[in-house]
């Protein structure tokens, strides 16, 4: 039988969880400066604008389609490979004056017109400036309500230490994978909105599997301290949480590297949430609800003596 | 007996699978390049116009597979994409401008499937290609519009009535209008004139110095309705000029109060589709020229002030050239049943239109009244300018008889049927387009970014399935050989689940979340094996610990499902277009998943090693 980890007694997961905790600090705070300087760089769907994406026959000239967009008078175009070097996208602002949902088709055709090779057009987008606002502002609902149901499932089926820290967790994945796309300043678009929600979905499976274990736990193993069981539960959900994430990386990274680059944003925004959630349900969950006090009580109903109850049933 | 299986339930799993790859296989025929053909407002398709296309076809030597009539259209399917365009070319020229033929994709399902409700999986426009838009109808003109209305509507009436007020004057902030009166007993008068007549709108007296105001603002309510009735003019409309324009498929839908959605697989040529979205309708009022004979009018001999159109069923009218009153004066129009039952439609107009009509009608009582009704549609040439070239379509909607002086509202009887009245009504509402609409939104798909987005989504999901299987083989021998099974099956079951659901359509984000689902499946099997593992490990015999390792882990594996299930309706609910494709697969991959490997692989599990004392050890 092949065993990733053999463990006779359980990991002092625990005895970690100061050190995490201020790595977490750091990590969140680190994500929310950089989220403060540099923002995040919003997607076309957020935006509005004009995407261009348009297929050469050979390898495509930057800096010749660079040119031709700017004697035609096209502004702040910003202009770059996409996916491979005869794909080209073209991204133009919105210009006052200008109907955005012209300019697409003017700029394929000033490029068809320009000498810089055959090229086809592979896909126009256009999104006015309001609707993107609206979308974002969806979109940052969609994350707190979303929160919000998984705090109050979380209370009724667990405790509400458990489930304040579970959705500290979720929180704490989310602010950092947003961190992340604002240093690197990666895209965020619509997709990877969707993904940062699916993080949320992912990031508390792991958590859920652990307080499973935890609370089975207070209930099996009656002599022991809450950190004892925490690290207990820990180390038996180890094996499956390491599986679970490695797999599920594979397919992301499957994803990643031949799924397009449309869907690039969506694969790295899952990945990294993933790696962070992994963590989190360990160091930020878990540790968490210890430190709001969780206790045997908490997690045992405590069995009422009803009269007569040790006698046999008469029906 | 531990692990036994009734039969019942294998027999039910059979089923399931059995329905699942049945479902699931519409998608494996692929498409065959069809022409579609289809009848616009007035012309209709018969089995004679099948027999004419099948000639046409026949002498052109193109051999189609097949030709149906079905459902108002025909569709011809083609061997090759050669044939198809050369096909749709000859059709379209020989059938002219009644008919809509229109280039598609027919699924090449066998008919057998097809009967008993099998289809294959909607793709999306990311997916096919084609123009998405999203229109915006700007409401806040809808309501200036209908206070514009008001203001006429309240001097023209208090005029009428001869109820004398100082002046009227409209809010520039909510648009309210404030009339002026000069005592309380003219404002009463007024008040109590003007309130049951104009339902929807509220009405406060104020009395500031020895100036009597009397406001006049619309009703929440009536703002709602009016704000709806724009949008579904305009979704008719829109509705009706995309069938102009001969795209197979198309999807125009609302979204939220004030936006709709325009969907065109397979258009390319954005420019068109815009023109044609644009186009505008109008619609006139003439009088019927009785003097000239009709043999006359035919031939070309009638006076230089009437000419000759055709109502919609070919027959001419002569009418004269001078308008009574245009389209632009319709506030609504609405069609109805009468107290005998018969169709009618009822119109009403501003008040300016009102009294050009009430002129015309007192001298013409007893005489036919004309409605024309006029489209620019484009056609496919172009001039020098690159731009399409538009044509006016005149057709005579209705003829109708004056009964008596018309007003601010009147009807149209002596109509043949509910849906003529219908029809009339909705061309009359089109010809006066209440609330201008424009685009805020639009995506343009190339075909071959759509095919190269199918298989990029393949491929990951291949490499993923594999990479998942590998580590399951090695890892947990032939319980993963188990798990992978249920595995693959679960991607089936989520292709037949989405091919059985009508409304549902398949997404490049989609085919991530059911890559996706992929990992999150096998999620729910290593929980389950690492149950049991710990349950050997303790000491327990082979049995219990099959038993012990599924019903253990039961909890957990529901617990973590609907908690990602919870985020999913959420991103379903809030989500749009390609988003929404992502937690349609995730929803129901969550669903699925939770079936195939937990009981699925119990199935088997059970069928290979259940009730066996004698196992001593399992592969695991």
């Amino acid at each position: 039988m092949l065993e990733l980890f053999k463990a006779k007694e359980p990991l002092r997961f625990m005895k970690f969880s100061r050190s995490a905790m201020v790595l977490s600090i750091l990590l969140v705070g680190a994500s929310l400066v950089t989220l403060g300087i540099n923002k995040l760089n919003w997607g076309l769907d957020f935006t509005g604008g004009t995407v261009i994406e348009v297929a050469f026959e050979q390898v495509a000239n930057l800096p010749k389609v660079r040119n031709v967009l700017e004697k035609s008078h096209y502004f702040g175009a910003i202009v770059q490979y996409f996916g491979n070097s005869r794909s080209v996208m073209v991204r133009v602002p919105p210009i006052k004056g200008l109907k955005g949902e012209v300019l697409g088709a003017q700029i394929v055709h000033t490029l068809q017109a320009a000498n810089i090779g055959k090229l086809s057009m592979r896909r126009v987008e256009f999104v006015g400036p309001n609707v993107g606002k609206e979308l974002a502002i969806d979109g940052g609902l969609a994350i707190v309500i979303s929160l919000f149901c998984i705090m109050l499932y979380v209370s009724i089926r667990f405790e509400w230490r458990l489930a304040l820290g579970a959705v500290l967790a979720l929180a704490h994945d989310v602010i950092i994978t947003l961190g992340v796309f604002s240093f690197f300043h990666l895209e965020f678009d619509l997709t990877v909105l969707a993904a940062v929600l699916a993080v949320i979905g992912y990031s508390l499976n792991d958590t859920i599997v652990v307080f499973d274990r935890i609370r089975e736990n207070f209930r099996r193993m009656s002599n022991s301290t809450t950190v004892g069981i925490v690290d207990m539960s820990l180390t038996q959900t180890l094996t499956r949480t390491t599986i679970t994430s490695g797999l599920t990386s594979f397919v992301l990274i499957a994803l990643f590297v031949v799924g397009g680059p449309v869907i690039h944003g969506f694969s790295t925004a899952l990945l990294i949430g993933i790696f962070v959630g992994t963590y989190s349900s360990i160091y930020v969950a878990s540790a968490l609800a210890v430190r709001f006090g969780l206790s045997r009580e908490d997690m045992i109903p405590k069995v009422v003596e009803k009269e007569g109850a040790d006698q046999e049933s008469l029906m | 007996m531990l692990n036994k299986f009734p039969m019942w339930k294998y027999l039910a799993l059979g089923f399931v699978v059995l329905i699942c790859f049945l479902y699931a296989s519409p998608n494996l025929f692929g498409d065959d390049p069809a022409v579609q053909i289809s009848a616009t407002r007035g012309a209709k398709l018969e089995i004679t116009t099948l027999k004419k296309v099948q000639y046409l076809l026949s002498n052109a030597k193109i051999k189609p597979i097949k030709e149906t009539l079905e459902h108002g259209q025909i569709l011809i399917r083609f061997k090759t994409g050669h044939d198809q365009l050369i096909g749709r070319d000859l059709i379209s020229e020989a059938l002219g401008d009644s008919f809509i033929v229109a280039l598609n994709l027919a699924p090449a399902t066998p008919s057998w499937l097809t009967d008993i409700g099998g289809t294959p999986l909607n793709l999306g426009l990311d997916l096919r290609g084609g123009v998405h838009f999203l229109m915006e109808v700007d409401m806040s003109e809808a309501i200036k519009k209908a206070q514009q209305e008001m203001l006429q509507d309240l001097r023209l009436s208090l005029r009428e009535q001869k109820i004398r007020f100082r002046g009227i004057s409209q809010s520039k902030e909510n648009g309210s209008i404030a009339l002026r009166f000069a005592d309380e007993g003219t404002l009463q008068k007024a008040l109590k004139f003007l309130k049951p007549i104009n339902r929807g709108y509220q009405f406060t007296e104020q009395k500031t110095g020895d100036v009597y105001n009397l406001n006049v603002a619309m009703t929440t309510a009536k703002i709602q309705s009016t704000k709806e009735d724009a949008l579904q003019q305009n979704l008719t409309i829109l509705r009706n000029r995309v069938n102009e324009l001969g795209v197979a498929e198309p999807l125009v839908q609302r979204q939220g109060s004030d936006r709709i959605v325009i969907e065109l697989p397979g258009v390319q040529d954005t420019a068109r589709a815009k023109e044609i979205l644009g186009a505008t309708a109008t619609l006139e009022f003439h009088a019927v020229d009785t003097s000239t004979e009709m043999n006359d009018a035919v031939a070309g001999r009638l006076p230089p002030s009437s000419i000759v159109y055709k109502k919609r069923n070919g027959q001419p009218v002569v009418i004269k050239k001078q308008v009574i009153l245009t389209g632009n004066h319709i506030v609504n129009a609405q069609a109805r049943a009468d107290e005998f039952g018969q169709p009618e439609v009822n119109i009403s107009l501003d008040s300016k239109g009102g009294s050009k009509m009430s002129r015309f009608t007192k001298d013409n009582i007893g005489k036919p009244m004309a409605t024309l009704f006029i489209e620019y549609l484009p056609t496919n040439k172009k001039n020098k300018a690159g731009k399409l070239v538009m044509k006016k379509h005149e057709v005579i909607a209705n003829v109708a008889t004056i009964q008596a002086q018309l007003g601010r509202s009147f009807r149209i009887t002596g109509l043949s049927n509910n849906s003529e009245a219908h029809n009339l009504a909705l061309l009359l509402r089109a010809g006066a387009l209440t609330a201008p609409i424009q685009i805020v939104e639009e995506r343009t798909i190339g075909p071959s970014l759509g095919k190269q987005n199918i298989i990029n989504g393949i491929h990951a999901m291949l490499y993923g399935l594999l990479a998942v299987t590998l580590f399951m083989v090695i890892y947990y021998r032939k319980f993963g050989l188990i798990a992978i099974a249920a595995l693959l099956f679960n991607i089936v079951m989520i292709i037949a689940v989405m091919s059985m659901i009508p409304g549902a359509t398949l997404t490049l984000p989609g085919i991530a979340g059911i890559v996706l689902t992929v990992g999150m499946a096998v999620d729910a099997n290593v929980l389950i094996f690492e149950r049991i593992r710990e349950e050997l490990n303790s000491g327990r015999s082979v049995q219990k610990s099959i038993h012990e390792g599924y019903a253990n882990a039961f909890s957990t594996i529901a617990d973590s499902n609907i908690t990602t299930l919870i985020t999913a309706i959420i991103l379903f609910a809030v989500g749009t277009g390609p988003v929404k494709g992502f937690a349609v697969t995730l929803i129901i991959g969550i669903a699925t998943s939770m079936y195939t490997s937990i009981f699925g692989t119990r199935a088997i599990v059970n069928a290979l090693w259940g009730g066996r004392n004698d196992i001593k050890k399992i592969s695991i």
